[in-house]
């Protein structure tokens, strides 16, 4: 492994793709943030002489090779930098979710024996500080914004300005050095270490390697054919193996800009002025929008509700057809032109999403719904399907055969098999090294040969070749009487309705299936309003009868529609209630990528879930609840459960309960 | 809200409080705080202000002092004579009897805009901002004691005109970054709930970079969490910029967790006047507070 950073031709490492980058693109922006209300930017060759500097000054604090370096805080180009210069001086950065309370940073902290932390800001120091006791490797954090720490101790705080000026001036000491350990670097170095959200237990540390991160991110950029000239949005949290694939892998694979908002509230705003062309986003967010559009038209004059109505009628029809290139008619043509000048161009430009050529949505299901709504507007949106494992790409969706309820064929490169119990296995270059410090999970997921088992069970249809995922396979399990119980696929049916946040369905080894509902309270408090309900908390409107009967045509609706599938027509939903808090992962209750943790809320909600199944009428609870800033308290209320029509399939004598 | 909410200098300064001054509200000036702040001389000083409406006595003979760099906060109960007292520091009411001495001169009557020049900056307790214009606009107006080109040069916008306004630009837009309102930078502010109209307004005062900030019930019908936010850029803008700050606030867990000296108005006189310590065992604050009949 003595390939220099000038070898071209293969570029093993980011920080080769970077000195690639400068000689190719060098005056091209490869970061742009949003800062005191103008978009600043850099340059690939400005972007270069920063993490050099940064590099120099992390030499300067001593950083050895084969440390960990934790990065944390939301998108900003520093991070990325820290990230950059962390792998060109061969250490390893682990970027961890910002929102992770001190306890859970501890863990990860500890597991990994970070030497150095690369921080936002305050917030993220006094969380460090908070469990410095139990850090005892931890030796320096660098952060970037100063606000509010002057007055703190600095014998190991240091503001990242200083450190690059400290490299800077430290130029001639360390360059030989930073040039020995940059060229050092290989395919099987490690590039990143991602922990992921841990749906089950304790966080793993995925340890991906650069051949894992560079083969992933130009395979997956050939199969788009994606450009210098992208620009995307880095708004998706930095620990999360999606963003370091479009925001770091493909980005210095393609040489494009990557945009970093002002702040968290600014996104929508910042979407719209940067324009990307190429766009990533969980169903959560396009759900977001598409509930903002909708309130917003409901306010609209009568004029402009129905023009917005006539013609998102016609995209539904026709748009979709158009944009994967059938024959559609001449006159259906001509009018969806009309409509792109009236309403979906415009419509469009409020998204954000006007020059969007290619848009990603993975991690949930995405209603069918709103996966049209926004394809019938002539945006490219698709879906994938992938894992921190396997450097996110397992399958996705070609242009031109793209639906809503399958995830498309094999990534280019990796081989996708389902076994006989259903669960879908894979084997890539992508395929992670091991979970770090512990040769047991890793042997359990990864065998030999190098096939990972996803945990999740699907099958591929026969007649397209595409790939439908079921569900997490161990929360597939059989009801009391045999059937297949399948719990998110019924929850995302619930979940499509823009009032139902989230959904959890119980139901293994049960004679029927019963469900809790979150509703969501921008949806349903704009409903209020407009229905003159008035509500004091989100407590008093989730137990508001007009809402409960709302929830129950929702549920009645998703059990006919379950009611179709033979596979999974006896997951209908017989008993509801809608639950007083919202579930929250301060609570533990998701994860912090916002999946349902279903045992720890069966566990924390057990009487609850008792009440669902010995036929009470209603229930009273009190739950703990943590606070933002960490206190805790108590909330009680007294649910109303209730029962929710059913379609009778098997026994179609029995008497309905219509 | 119970005091121990806030992460303040309250708690970081206990220490300073127990060991040094005990017993005595009067800290000499030019000392450093616990956590580092350093408070300097006395930059204001009322002696014997006494305010009269017509046969109504708002202010008896009250004096006291503002130091440079200190939180210093003005309690009582309703109608002790609170923001006639800011009134009367931020030149709306020029009063019957006594002086206000600033900088170590003598200050002669003065209309608020002349107070407003030399540096005094405030919030009102009913919101008084610009209803219609963006949150952007209404800050950009805090410049407008600082601003040199006359009308004319400014509608050409034309050279020094313009580059005025971008240094304006660019010190509101710190502003609205330190205050963390970037999102509704273009948002009329009459669309803006209560808590954030209330920053809006902090965020004007603050861009005229002011030496004194006087705040009127800069927490006064806000939610737990909106408290806590303000009380946090209370003792920012006071750490970043070194500002002294004057407020008048009901809530006494903010009261006494935010300012190092505290005066106590009740019925126009004062009644109180030490650290947040002295007066929180003061008997006629208590008295005060939980109501002896004056007779």
């Amino acid at each position: 492994m003595t390939k220099t950073v000038a070898d071209r031709a293969n570029p093993e490492s980011v920080p080769a793709l970077l000195a690639q980058n400068v000689a190719r693109v060098g005056d091209k922006p490869a970061y742009r943030e949003k800062e005191f209300g103008i978009w600043q930017s850099w340059t690939w060759a400005e972007t270069a002489r920063e993490i050099e500097a940064v590099a120099l000054g992390l030499l300067n604090l001593g950083v050895a090779e084969g440390d960990f370096v934790a990065v944390i805080g939301r998108n900003r180009p520093y991070l990325y930098w820290a990230m950059v210069a962390a792998q060109s001086v061969g250490a390893v950065p682990v970027p961890l979710y910002q929102d992770a309370s001190a306890e859970e940073m501890a863990y990860v902290m500890d597991h990994c024996g970070a030497r150095f932390a690369v921080v936002a800001d305050q917030e993220q120091v006094d969380k460090l500080i908070e469990v410095q006791e139990r850090l005892h490797q931890l030796e320096h954090i660098i952060y970037v914004d100063p606000r509010g720490l002057r007055k703190y101790d600095h014998a190991r705080l240091h503001q990242f300005s200083h450190v690059q000026n400290q490299g800077r001036a430290a130029d001639e000491e360390f360059r030989p050095e930073l040039e020995r350990r940059r060229a050092k670097l290989g395919y099987d170095d490690t590039c990143v270490m991602l922990y992921t959200s841990g749906t089950t237990g304790k966080p793993k540390g995925v340890v991906l390697s650069n051949r894992n991160i560079i083969e992933t991110a130009k395979a997956s950029a050939e199969f788009d054919g994606l450009r210098h000239d992208e620009e995307i949005l880095a708004y998706l949290p930095m620990a999360w193996v999606g963003d370091f694939i479009f925001s770091v892998g493909q980005a210095y694979w393609c040489g494009f800009c990557v945009n970093c908002p002002e702040s968290p509230d600014t996104m929508m705003t910042d979407l719209r002025e940067i324009g990307p062309t190429y766009y990533f986003a969980p169903p959560r967010i396009f759900e977001t929008q598409l509930t903002t559009v909708m309130i917003r038209m409901e306010d609209a004059g009568r004029i402009k509700k129905w023009l917005f109505d006539h013609f998102m009628a016609h995209a539904r029809r026709v748009g979709p057809a158009i944009l994967d290139g059938e024959t559609v008619g001449a006159w259906d043509r001509l009018k969806y032109a009309l409509g792109s000048a009236l309403v979906y161009g415009p419509l469009k430009n409020v998204l954000g999403m006007s020059r969007i050529r290619v848009g990603y949505t993975a991690g949930e299901a995405i209603g069918p719904e709103i996966f049209d709504f926004y394809r019938s507007l002539g945006i490219n949106l698709k879906q994938l399907y992938g894992q921190t494992e396997a450097s996110v790409f397992i399958t996705q969706q070609p242009d031109g055969e793209v639906r809503s309820d399958t995830v498309g064929v094999p990534s280019p490169g990796v081989e996708v098999e389902v076994r006989e119990n259903g669960e879908v296995y894979y084997r890539s270059p992508g395929v992670f090294v091991e979970y770090y410090k512990n040769p047991d999970s890793t042997a359990d997921t990864k065998d030999p040969d190098g096939w990972v088992a996803t945990g999740d069970a699907g099958f591929f249809e026969p007649d397209t070749g595409h790939l439908r995922i079921i569900d997490r396979a161990k929360d597939v399990a059989k009801m009391a009487d045999g059937s297949l119980f399948a719990p998110k696929y019924v929850e995302n049916k619930l979940k499509f309705f823009p009032n139902i946040l989230e959904a959890v369905v119980f139901g293994a080894g049960r004679d029927r299936c019963c469900a809790f509902v979150n509703i969501d309270l921008n949806a349903v408090g704009n409903w209020a309003e407009r229905n003159n309900i008035a509500y004091a908390s989100y407590q008093e409107l989730a137990g508001h009868p007009q809402v409960l009967e709302m929830i129950q045509e929702h549920v009645e609706e998703v059990n006919r529609s379950i009611a179709r599938d033979e596979m999974l027509s006896a997951c209908q939903i017989h008993r509801f209630l809608v639950l007083h808090k919202e579930l929250d992962a301060d609570d533990g209750e998701l994860t912090r990528t916002r999946k349902v943790r279903r045992k720890v809320i069966g566990e924390k909600f057990e009487d609850l879930v008792t009440a669902l199944y010995d036929g009470s009428q209603s229930v009273y609870t009190e739950t703990a609840v943590t606070y933002e800033d960490g206190r805790t308290g108590k909330i009680k209320a007294t649910l109303e459960i209730r029962d929710a029509a059913v379609v009778p399939v098997e026994a179609p004598a029995k008497a309905a309960a219509e | 809200m119970s005091a121990e909410n806030l992460v303040t200098r309250a708690d970081l300064a206990e220490t300073v409080h127990e060991s040094t001054h005990e017993g005595g509200g009067d800290r000499g000036p030019g000392h450093v705080t616990e956590d580092g702040r350093k408070i300097g001389g006395v930059v204001m000083e009322m002696k014997n202000i006494t305010l009269r409406f017509g046969g109504v006595t708002a202010i008896k003979d009250i004096s006291f002092d503002i130091r440079e760099g200190e939180i210093r906060a003005i309690i009582g109960p309703n109608g002790a004579g609170k923001s006639s007292m800011l009134n009367v520091i931020s030149g709306f009411y020029v009063p019957q009897e006594g002086e206000v001495w600033f900088r170590g001169a003598k200050r002669p009557p003065m209309k608020p805009y002349q107070v407003a020049r030399q540096g005094i900056a405030r919030t009102f307790q009913n919101i008084a901002l610009f209803d219609g214009m963006s949150v952007l606009d209404n800050v950009m107006t805090g410049r407008l004691t600082q601003m040199q080109q006359g009308i004319l040069a400014q509608a050409l916008w034309k050279g020094p005109a313009e580059r005025e306004e971008v240094e304006n630009r660019e010190k509101a837009e710190k502003i609205i970054d330190f205050l963390e309102i970037q999102h509704i930078r273009k948002t009329p502010v009459s669309r803006l709930p209560y808590g954030l109209k209330k920053r809006v307004e902090l965020a004007r005062a603050l861009v005229s970079e002011p030496t004194i900030l006087l705040l009127d019930e800069p927490m006064a019908g806000m939610n737990v969490e909106e408290k806590e936010d303000m009380c946090r850029f209370v003792l920012d803008v006071n750490d970043e910029f070194g500002t002294t700050i004057a407020l008048i606030e009901h809530d006494m867990g903010v009261v006494m967790d935010l300012s190092d000296r505290v005066v106590v108005m009740d019925y126009g006189r004062k009644i109180g006047d030490g650290t947040p310590d002295d007066v929180r065992n003061n008997q006629e604050v208590i008295d005060a507070y939980l109501g002896v009949s004056h007779d």
